[in-house]
């Protein structure tokens, strides 16, 4: 793999940058492989990547129907954040913020990862109760987190309507200075290349079609474009699409797919250098380095697998907004889009093992999936390398909706994502 | 965005006045006591979530607030039929 450096950008300069190494091969699948990952999305290719760096396991081929990151991956809002109240998806999301802290220089990929800090408003009383409770649990778990009042808010965000002249006025808010975005498609690729520098196939425009499974063992997938592909283990991590894969596996999973959109403005000049998210009047937004604002909030109520959402759910979106961001009322809305999201009923992934042998399952990161990406893809490859799970992927199991163990983050934590 | 027909008011209203609460024909299992916690999870959590036809549970929350099912499409978004509570779904997945 060609190293990309500030040395590197001046020679290819001399030469027209036109002999740039190609960022990743486009190689046709061997007929068998240690590991076949379903799935080139952000958590698929993290899983690859760290497979064959931690764990020496290089046979190992990425199974994409579309392109690589040409789904939620690089669709989301790109917040990344630790702060959740449970121990066990707090040690997990921290995990990953630990990735992310070093991940440009690991990748040797710009990933543009900026920690510019992330609040979450709270508007009533019992908002307020749930912050200092859950800042209080971070920092007892060794996250940063500090409660503000209205006045360091307005410091923080002078452009927001921290007044009490507004329908929820804002009484306070947990603030995370290391949290924050990063670009999401750079993510994607970034990922890919270090997979693929190791040796990892990375598989495009191929759809599984269904599973080999042989007295309840795995043994390979089917392919639309190349038959039949032998497989020593198998990772599902295919996101929104997941119960289908579970139903080739014929089994149910405790997931629902349903759209979740998201917006962007027209660009405009620097104004918002931070992170905003409220779940009383539930939007978030942020700005990215380009000037557009990046606006969010929550799910569709109805499942669906079209990659839209209705126009209502926009509306109180952008309302949302307006009432936070009074200043944004007459910015205009440049393009929205509308992902897959497999929402699980505690609002916490699934990291498992399943009822066929040699098959796990990386899933149910509903709404809030970007942030975990290094290290969902970390603890998956652990798991996946050993056959056994990861210590902090084990009360991810499927199985805790059976023995009732389950991790409540919804509302605790912030449903906004 | 949806235009849904509410049987029981017997009109078609815009999808906000709606609420979709999930699939539908959940039976709850007649003796709860004896179920083992495989089958009592699997009844509280595990749902087909199908990408295709699906039969799902809706509620005319600012409206008439009574329940009813659709039958509905869920990769393009069609909506098949509409049926009241007790009703058997006329169009079904192959």
């Amino acid at each position: 793999m060609q190293r990309y450096s500030g040395f590197g950008l001046l020679k290819h300069s001399l030469t027209h940058h036109e002999n740039w190494q190609r960022t990743w091969r486009n190689p046709t699948p061997k007929k068998e492989y240690d590991v076949v990952i379903i799935g080139g999305g952000g958590h698929g290719l993290a899983t690859a990547y760290y497979l064959a760096k931690e764990h020496g396991i290089t046979n190992v081929a990425v199974i994409e129907k579309g392109y690589l990151g040409g789904g939620n991956t690089a669709r989301n809002t790109t917040i990344v954040r630790s702060n959740y109240l449970w121990d066990e998806s707090a040690h997990l999301y921290e995990h990953a913020m630990k990735l992310w802290e070093g991940l440009s220089q690991d990748l040797n990929y710009n990933v543009m990862f900026s920690q510019r800090g992330v609040l979450n408003l709270g508007h009533t009383l019992q908002d307020m109760r749930d912050i200092e409770r859950r800042v209080n649990a971070n920092r007892l778990n060794g996250i940063d987190g500090e409660v503000l009042d209205p006045q360091q808010i307005k410091e923080i965000v002078p452009h927001m309507d921290c007044s009490d002249n507004t329908r929820y006025p804002i009484m306070g808010a947990s603030w995370q200075p290391r949290g924050g975005v990063a670009r999401h498609d750079a993510v994607a690729w970034g990922f890919a290349r270090g997979a693929d520098s190791y040796g990892v196939d990375l598989i495009q425009e191929t759809e599984v079609t269904g599973l080999i499974i042989e007295d309840g063992t795995i043994v390979g997938v089917k392919t639309n474009r190349y038959g039949d592909i032998k497989a020593g283990r198998v990772g599902s991590v295919v996101a929104g699409n997941s119960s289908v894969v579970a139903k080739m596996a014929g089994f149910d999973l405790p997931l629902e797919s349903h759209p979740l959109q998201a917006l962007v403005s027209e660009p405009i000049k620097p104004i918002l250098d931070t992170v905003v998210m409220s779940n009383h009047v539930h939007g978030y937004v942020s700005q990215s380095d380009k000037g557009d604002l990046v606006i969010g909030a929550g799910i569709d109520s109805y499942t669906g697998y079209g990659q839209r959402g209705s126009y209502p759910t926009i509306e109180h979106t952008v309302q949302a907004i307006v009432e936070l961001f009074p200043i944004f009322s007459r910015v205009r809305m440049n393009r929205q889009w509308g992902g897959i999201v497999d929402t699980c009923p505690d609002a916490c992934p699934i990291i498992s093992k399943t009822p066929v042998k040699n098959l796990f399952f990386n899933c149910g990161w509903g709404t809030g999936g970007f942030k975990a990406t290094p290290g969902s893809g970390n603890v998956f490859a652990a798991s996946l390398a050993s056959g056994e799970m990861h210590p902090m992927a084990e009360p991810f199991s499927m199985f805790r909706f059976h023995d009732g163990a389950l991790i409540d983050e919804h509302g605790a934590a912030g449903v906004a994502h | 965005m949806f235009h849904i027909y509410c049987p029981h008011c017997a009109e078609y209203r815009e999808e906000e006045e709606f609420h979709a609460v999930g699939q539908a024909h959940i039976a709850r299992p007649a003796d709860p006591d004896a179920c083992s916690d495989k089958e009592w999870g699997e009844y509280m959590f595990f749902r087909k979530n199908p990408r295709g036809i699906h039969h799902e549970l809706w509620v005319h929350a600012a409206g008439c607030r009574k329940f009813f099912n659709i039958t509905r499409d869920t990769q393009n978004y069609d909506i098949k039929e509409v049926y009241k509570i007790g009703e058997k779904p006329s169009v079904v997945a192959e």
